[in-house]
Order: structure tokens, then C-alpha cells, then sequence
């Protein structure tokens, strides 16, 4: 095993070795002499609320508090669906009262402002301290708002949405699709490898022109994209051809693709090729790890967290597991599906080490379903296992929708994109 | 269950090391206690699964259910959808990823996890 025991965290492994064995020996009942481990979550996403309902679910006995500020949580996935006009934001948002009410998971709506590794606390940003034996840190991403020239924060929250994160940005890019005239141009700049939900910008793109078909057809979208290729390409360009011809044109960036400078002003931006106008423009900004990992020194020099791959700890502080968008997984996309995968694997191994017992090889698994149309689903499934070089795809499984799929393997693939999406959702959540 | 318990026995060497191996041998020998804990490798290859079956296999939308259903039954299943016996637009592409004894462990997990919640 490569984790890095200290004294002291050998010290906790004996006592909870032994409280653990006693557990197993009296099943639910608890010995007086083991004192409750605790297990604080930072972030309430498809990672975090996945780690702390499985850590309830799977051993009751521990303390699980999770730190989140916002009340209802927006899924990413499905709010390219409401961009389409085809779910509301009501549909995509989700709240922790069941996660407290049916599993005993202290939630609390506050937001972390500190790690301190050494004492084991977490500071937020009420004031409180929170001591924990061992901490999940699950904090998405956060934007590298230099990266483009007259890009920021506020021109994000007034004139150029990122919709990035669902929520007030979701609805003011929606807004904006409303609010555009037919005939009008809409452009859609993804960023580089790698960022959260591969293909999620394309899927934006497929749905915004389902919406632009019906209601205001003469209008176009551009992609100016600033990597040379992206995910499920072909299978996404053939769905564009097929349902909605000469609306669609992607730009990659050594084609002029690449976006330097905005101006939100004359709601235009700049590649190397020009200056190109847009009624509605969609930034994607560059990315890096959720602010938290940065100021708990759990990044490296890529802005992303390194982790041991079988228990997710990290590699610079020992006692806290890093999941999710904000972790370096090895061949694993940033994905929603992958972060709850991660937040599975994660609790399970916390409960084997407070057991004292060594944690189970990991399995991981990814499936990222994009919509094209109503009825024209796609698919990318993986399935990851260790290696000694990382997390590696199984090879010889997973993979993509087949090309030749026909329109009943299309439609069913649509059907099970929603069908994924309600039990993802109450798997986490519910 | 021999697979389960002989699996406990051998990655649980901390705690026998520690303990020696009598609680490990009393956890074994006691019925119920086979079942509240599910061999660790099962329970992990297993707990992915349910982001598209829902929790424990049990669905709430159109992608198939399997809570409920027999070891046999599972394992079974998967490895028709593995062979492309059984046709599956999404599943083969999954159940390519895992090799015979995974099949089994993931089989013997959801096979048993839904009596404990009898």
C-alpha cells in the first residue's frame, strides 16, 4: 500500500481496527468505547453527496457532515435540456433534505474557508470549525478568468454567460436564446483539454439548434473551439447533418477556432483568424480545480489535485480525499457520473481504513449520455481499473454509440438518457 | 459464499494481524453476519452500477431494474450482454469491462445486497 501512516494516524487505526471488528461481530450495535469517526464533505454535487450518502448508507455508525452552501443544487447535466426548451430549471434542482431526513447526514449550509491538514479542522465561512478523521473535498471547478482577453466575472454575469455551473447562469443564457432574433448567430466557445463534461459544449449546441429549428430557424451557431478535435465528434457532426443541416458550423483551433479576446461591448470575439459577431456568445472559460483545493495547498502545478488512484487521498495531505472535476483521475473525464463513481470508491475505502482493514482494488465507472435531438441519443461508456501507471480504461470495454446505430438504437439511447438522469439523481440525492 | 468469506479473510489482514483471526472466524461462522457484509471487491465493482439502475439495481425510470433478482440470474445476464448474446445498446459496452470472477462478485453483490434491506 503506498498511503503514508503517520504515528498518529496509526494510533487511529488500531483503535478504529478494533472498533470495526467489534462491529462486525455485533452487526449494528455500537461499543461505548469507540469514539464516532467523523467525515466532513466539502461540496454537495454529484460527488460529494454521493460520497456522504454512501458513507451513511454503507456505515451508519459514522458522523457525516456535509458543507454546502446553496439550497438547491442545479445539475450540469440536463441544462443544456433546458437551454432546448425541453426541461426547467425545476426539473434539474435538487435539495439535501433527504440526506438529512432519511440518512442523518448533517448538512450544513455554509461554505469551507479553510483546511487546516495538520489539526484536522475545516473552517467556514460562519466562523465554526469542524474536526474531522478524515475529509472529502469535492469542490468542482473554479474559471481561469484571465485566460481570455476582456473576459471576467461580471461580463459572465451580464453579457456573456459561461453556464457552466447551472443556475443564474443557466437562466441568463436561456434568457438570451428567448430574447434573440430569428436570423441571429449564436457562438459557443469551448475551452481546451481539460475541462469539466467533455462533451457537454456540444451537446449545447445540438439542443440550442433543436430550439433555434422550431422557433427561429434562419438563425446560426458557430463553434469556435480552441482544441483541434473534441468528444464524440463524428457521431455528433453526423446528428448536426441529420437534423439540422447548415445550421451548425464548428471552427477548430488551428483553423481559427481559438478565442484570445472578447468584447462584450460590440459582443464580439477574436481569434487568430478575425473578429467574429454574435447576437447571443457562450464562453467556456479554462479551468482549474474549486477554490477550496487551492487555498488547502491540495493542487499542483497543472491547478489540479493529485490522488493516490485507489482511495482518491491525496497525495500532498494524507487524511483528505480529493473527487470529482477537482482531481486528477488518470484516463476518468470530468464528469458528473465519474464524480459520484469516485465519491462511491472514496467512502468505501474511508470505511475499510477506519476499520483498519486495507481497502478493496477500485472500480470506476463513466457514462456520458448527450442528446442530440428528442429522439437521438448518444453515448460514451467507460469502465476503469488501476494500474501501475494509474487509472486506466479496461481495455476492450466501453467505448461509443456505434456509428451505423440505426433510429431505434438512437431513440432508445434519448430514453435512457432520462432514464440515467432520475436515477443518478435519486442515487445522490433522494 | 465461500468466495466472500474466503475474500474477507485474506484482505482483512490488518485487523487479523491485530486481532488475531477469532473475530474474523466468529463473523464467518455466524449466518447473518455473511450478509451484512458484502465482500468488499463485490461491494465496489457494484456500487457504480447504480447510476444508471438506481440504488441497489432499483430503478425509477426506463433503464431496467434488477433489484430483487438471484445471483444466477445476474451473473447470467452479464455475461450474455458481455458476449452479445443478450442485445443491449449501452450494457455490452459495459459488461466488456469486467472478466468472469468481477461478473460473479458484482452477481453476488446485487443478488444479496436486497435481503439485507428486508
Amino acid at each position: 500500500m503506498s498511503h503514508n501512516i503517520s504515528r498518529r494516524d496509526f494510533n487511529k487505526l488500531l483503535v478504529t481496527g478494533v472498533a470495526g471488528s467489534a462491529l462486525g461481530i455485533f452487526g449494528t450495535i455500537k461499543p461505548a468505547f469507540a469514539a464516532q469517526k467523523r467525515v466532513v464533505v466539502i461540496g454537495g454535487g454529484f460527488g460529494g453527496a454521493a460520497a456522504a450518502k454512501y458513507l451513511k448508507k454503507l456505515d451508519s455508525s459514522i458522523s457525516v457532515t456535509l458543507v454546502e452552501p446553496k439550497a438547491t443544487f442545479y445539475t450540469c447535466p440536463f441544462s443544456n435540456w433546458v437551454l432546448g426548451g425541453m426541461r426547467t430549471m425545476q426539473d434539474i434542482g435538487h435539495t439535501y433534505t433527504l440526506l438529512k431526513s432519511k440518512y442523518g447526514i448533517n448538512v450544513l449550509a455554509d461554505s469551507a474557508t479553510g483546511i487546516d491538514a495538520a489539526k484536522g479542522t475545516v473552517t467556514l465561512k460562519s466562523g465554526k470549525v469542524l474536526n474531522y478523521d478524515r475529509l472529502i473535498v469535492s469542490p468542482g471547478i473554479d474559471f481561469k478568468w484571465s485566460a481570455i482577453e476582456g473576459y471576467s466575472e461580471s461580463v459572465s454575469q451580464t453579457k456573456m454567460p459561461h453556464a457552466y455551473e447551472a443556475g443564474a447562469q443557466t437562466i441568463l443564457l436561456h434568457k438570451q436564446l428567448l430574447a434573440m432574433k430569428n436570423g441571429g448567430k449564436v457562438i459557443i466557445c469551448p475551452p481546451g483539454n481539460p475541462f469539466r463534461c467533455p462533451p457537454g459544449p456540444y451537446e449545447r449546441a445540438s439542443l440550442i439548434a433543436h430550439y433555434l429549428k422550431a422557433k427561429k430557424p434562419k438563425s446560426k451557431i458557430l463553434i469556435l473551439d480552441a482544441k483541434d478535435k473534441f468528444s464524440k465528434q463524428g457521431l455528433f457532426k453526423k446528428g448536426w447533418d441529420t437534423l439540422y443541416p447548415g445550421m451548425i458550423e464548428w471552427r477548430s483551433g488551428p483553423t481559427g477556432g481559438k478565442v484570445t479576446k472578447v468584447d462584450a461591448g460590440s459582443m464580439s470575439v477574436t481569434t487568430d483568424f478575425g473578429v467574429e459577431k454574435g447576437d447571443v456568445i457562450n464562453i467556456i472559460p479554462p479551468q482549474q480545480a474549486g477554490k477550496i483545493a487551492f487555498k488547502a495547498g491540495l493542487t499542483d502545478a497543472s491547478g489540479w489535485c493529485p490522488v493516490n488512484p485507489s482511495t482518491f487521498e491525496s497525495t500532498i495531505h494524507p487524511g483528505i480525499h480529493v473527487i470529482g472535476d477537482a482531481c486528477i483521475a488518470g484516463a476518468m473525464p470530468k464528469s458528473g457520473f465519474a464524480a459520484s463513481s469516485q465519491g462511491k470508491v472514496a467512502a468505501a475505502s474511508i470505511i475499510r481504513l477506519f476499520q483498519g482493514k486495507e481497502p478493496a482494488p477500485p472500480s470506476l465507472v463513466n457514462t456520458c449520455y448527450s442528446l442530440i435531438g428528442t429522439d437521438y441519443g448518444i453515448s460514451v461508456a467507460g469502465v476503469y481499473s488501476l494500474s501501475p501507471t494509474g487509472i486506466i480504461e479496461v481495455p476492450g470495454s466501453g467505448g461509443l454509440t456505434p456509428m451505423d446505430a440505426d433510429a431505434d438504437h438512437l431513440r432508445e439511447e434519448a430514453m435512457f438518457a432520462e432514464g440515467w438522469y432520475k436515477n443518478i439523481s435519486q442515487d445522490i440525492w433522494g | 459464499m465461500q468466495v466472500t468469506i474466503r475474500s474477507l479473510l485474506t484482505t482483512c489482514f490488518v485487523s487479523s494481524a491485530l486481532l488475531g483471526a477469532g473475530a474474523e472466524a466468529t463473523a464467518a461462522t455466524n449466518p447473518a453476519q455473511k450478509a451484512m457484509e458484502p465482500n468488499p471487491r463485490g461491494q465496489i465493482l457494484s456500487l457504480s452500477c447504480a447510476s444508471c439502475h438506481g440504488t441497489d439495481g432499483k430503478s425509477v425510470g426506463v433503464i431496467p431494474s434488477f433489484y430483487g433478482k438471484s445471483p444466477e440470474y445476474l451473473e447470467t445476464a452479464l455475461k450474455d450482454f458481455k458476449s452479445g448474446k443478450r442485445y443491449s445498446t449501452v450494457m455490452g459496452r459495459h459488461a466488456k469491462g469486467y472478466n468472469d470472477e468481477e461478473i460473479h462478485l458484482i452477481a453476488q453483490y446485487f443478488g444479496t445486497v436486497w435481503q439485507n434491506n428486508k
